[in-house]
C-alpha cells in the first residue's frame, strides 16, 4: 500500500514509506486572504479554517461550538457565501476571500446588523453571536429576510442556546428595514 | 485526526490516476460528511486529494435534460431557475436540508455519496457495526432505531440513506457521470446504491477512484407537477424521519404517470415502484393514494423503534400525493 505521509501537495510525489525515521506530520503552505489581508502559514494539513483563523490569526470571533457542523458558531464568509469554518480544511480555502465578524467592521464602527444586535438585546451569553450575525448579514445579501418564515427558515442554521431567537429575528428585521 | 497528505488536484485525469492507485487516498469536495467522519475516527485516508478546484462545477441545460457537473453546490443548484420552474420538487428537496452554511459547502456529487447517520457507525468506540467493521454485527438493530430504515434492510445493517435531493432525482431517473482510470460510464441513480445485504460496507457500484464528473437530471413533463415532503423532529434543520417526492401527469382526473420515491425510511433512497403501478392509469383520489401508499410500504420490515414509520410514511405519501393531484385540478 503506498503511503507518503511526509511529501505534500505534489500529485506526483513518490509514494515509498520512509523506515526508521518517526513519521513526520505533512504540513502545507497556505495563504490565506482574511479581512483583505493575506496571510502566509505553514500548518499541519489537518488544519481547518476554524483553527487557522482563530489558533494561527488571532481570530477569535468564530467560535468552536460543536466542532461538526451542526451549530453554526464558526460561520464565516467564503467569496461572500457563509460557510461553517470547522468542516472546511484551511489548504482548501487557498485563494478565496474570507470574511470573519473581525472583518464587519474594520474601520470600529458597527455593521447595521452588530448594531440591531445590540439594540435588540439579541444575545445572552454570547457565544453564538458573531455566527449568528455573519449568517443575519448573508441572509439579507441572500435576499431571504423577507418574510418572519423565511427568517426563520434560512437561520435555522446557527443554534442559539440561550434562546434568544426572537430577538434575533427582531434584530434582522429591524437591520433590514434600517437598510 | 489521522495525518494525511493533502494534494490539490488541478486535472482530473490526474486526480483519479493518484486516487485509483492509493487504496489509503479519499477525495476531498465540500468536506462537510469527509472531514466530519474524519474528525471522528471513523475515515482515516493517508492521502486526501482536493477535486475542487478541478473544472467539474457548472449546470448546462437542453431540452430534455439539465447536466450539473458534480462539484456544484446545492444552493448553486436551488438557484438555478430551470430547476425551480421545471423541477419543483428537487428545488423544494434541496432548500430542506441541511442548512444554507451547509449548501453553500456541500456538492451534489458529495451529498450523493453522503454516509450514514447512524450514531453506532459513526462513533468508532462502538465495536459492532457492519459498515465500519465488516463482520463486527450492528449495534442499531439492538439500539436506538428511530432514525433508521424500514426498507432496504438487512440482519447486517439498518443504516438509513439520509440525501433529501437523491429522492426525487432518483424518481426522475437521474443519471450518473462517472470517470475512472479506464475511461467514462453512465450509471442511472435507481441502480447505483446497493443494499446492505450481508456486505452494508460496500454502499455504491463505484470502484475505488472513480469519481463522480456530472449528474444528469432528465426534464420529464411530469415533473412540472412535482412536491417534497419532509417530516421531521423539528420543523428546520434536520433529517427526515419520513420523506415522500412525488410527480404526477394526469388527464381529465386520471393519473397517466407517476414518480414516487421515499426519504427517511430506506437503506438506499427508495424509489416506490410498486406505488407507481398502482397510480398508473387509476383514478386521482383517496382509494387510489391509499392503495399506492400500502404499496409503497408493503416491503418493510420495522423494528420497535422504526414500528411508528410505517403509518408515517404512508400518511406523508399520501398528502403529498393529495397536494401533487390538487395542484393539478
Amino acid at each position: 500500500m503506498p503511503r507518503n505521509r511526509g511529501a505534500m501537495t505534489q500529485v506526483d510525489a513518490a509514494g515509498a514509506t520512509s523506515t526508521g525515521a518517526a513519521p513526520e506530520v505533512p504540513q502545507v503552505e497556505v495563504t490565506l486572504t482574511v479581512n483583505d489581508t493575506e496571510h502566509h502559514l505553514r500548518l499541519d494539513s489537518r488544519v481547518t479554517l476554524l483553527d487557522a483563523l482563530r489558533d494561527h490569526l488571532g481570530l477569535t470571533g468564530a467560535k468552536k461550538g460543536c466542532d461538526q457542523g451542526a451549530c453554526g458558531a464558526c460561520t464565516v464568509m467564503a467569496d461572500g457565501k457563509r460557510v461553517v469554518a470547522c468542516l472546511a480544511l484551511a489548504a482548501q480555502y487557498e485563494g478565496r476571500r474570507i470574511t470573519t465578524i473581525e472583518g464587519l467592521a474594520p474601520n470600529g464602527e458597527l455593521h447595521p446588523m452588530q448594531a440591531a444586535f445590540a439594540r435588540h438585546d439579541a444575545f445572552q451569553c454570547g457565544y453564538c453571536t458573531p455566527g449568528q450575525i455573519m449568517s443575519a448579514v448573508s441572509l439579507v445579501a441572500e435576499g431571504r429576510a423577507g418574510s418572519e418564515e423565511d427568517i426563520r427558515e434560512f437561520m435555522s442554521g446557527n443554534l442559539c442556546r440561550c434562546g434568544a431567537y426572537p430577538n434575533i429575528r427582531a434584530a434582522i428585521r429591524d437591520a433590514l428595514a434600517e437598510g | 485526526m489521522h495525518p494525511f497528505e493533502y494534494v490539490r488536484a488541478t486535472d482530473s485525469d490526474q486526480a483519479v490516476a493518484v486516487v485509483t492507485e492509493d487504496p489509503s487516498a479519499s477525495y476531498l469536495a465540500g468536506g462537510t460528511t469527509q472531514l466530519d467522519l474524519m474528525k471522528d475516527g471513523v475515515l482515516d485516508p493517508d492521502r486526501l486529494v482536493d477535486i475542487t478546484r478541478l473544472p467539474l462545477g457548472g449546470i448546462s441545460h437542453t431540452d430534455s435534460s439539465i447536466r450539473v457537473g458534480a462539484l456544484t453546490t446545492m444552493e448553486e443548484l436551488a438557484a438555478d431557475p430551470v430547476v425551480r420552474e421545471r423541477l419543483p420538487f428537487v428545488w423544494e428537496a434541496l432548500l430542506l436540508g441541511a442548512s444554507t452554511q451547509l449548501r453553500n459547502m456541500a456538492t451534489i456529487g458529495g451529498n450523493l455519496l453522503q454516509r450514514a447517520r447512524c450514531r453506532y457507525f459513526r462513533d468508532p468506540t462502538v465495536a459492532a457495526c457492519n459498515k465500519r467493521s465488516p463482520g463486527s454485527g450492528c449495534a442499531a438493530i439492538a439500539g436506538i432505531q428511530r432514525m433508521h430504515a424500514i426498507l432496504g434492510t438487512s440482519d447486517h445493517c439498518i443504516a438509513l440513506h439520509a440525501s433529501d435531493v437523491a429522492v426525487p432525482l432518483t424518481a426522475l431517473d437521474a443519471l450518473l457521470h462517472v470517470q475512472g482510470a479506464d475511461g467514462t460510464r453512465t450509471v442511472p441513480l435507481t441502480q447505483f446504491y446497493l443494499p446492505p445485504g450481508d456486505t452494508p460496507h460496500i454502499e455504491n457500484v463505484l470502484r475505488h477512484g472513480e469519481l463522480i464528473t456530472a449528474v444528469e437530471i432528465p426534464l420529464l413533463p411530469a415533473a412540472a407537477r412535482s412536491h417534497y415532503i419532509k417530516v421531521r423532529d423539528r420543523v428546520s434543520y434536520e433529517f427526515a424521519l419520513t420523506s415522500a417526492g412525488v410527480a404526477l401527469v394526469q388527464e381529465d382526473g386520471v393519473i397517466r404517470e407517476a414518480r414516487v420515491a421515499l426519504g427517511g425510511v430506506g437503506t438506499v433512497p427508495w424509489r416506490a415502484w410498486d406505488a407507481e403501478d398502482v397510480l398508473r392509469d387509476a383514478p386521482a383520489g383517496a382509494d387510489t393514494f391509499l392503495a399506492a401508499a400500502r404499496a409503497a410500504l408493503g416491503g418493510a420490515r420495522p423494528l420497535p423503534g422504526t414500528a411508528f414509520k410505517v403509518e408515517l410514511a404512508q400518511r406523508t405519501l399520501i398528502r403529498t400525493l393529495e397536494t401533487v393531484a390538487g395542484a393539478e385540478s
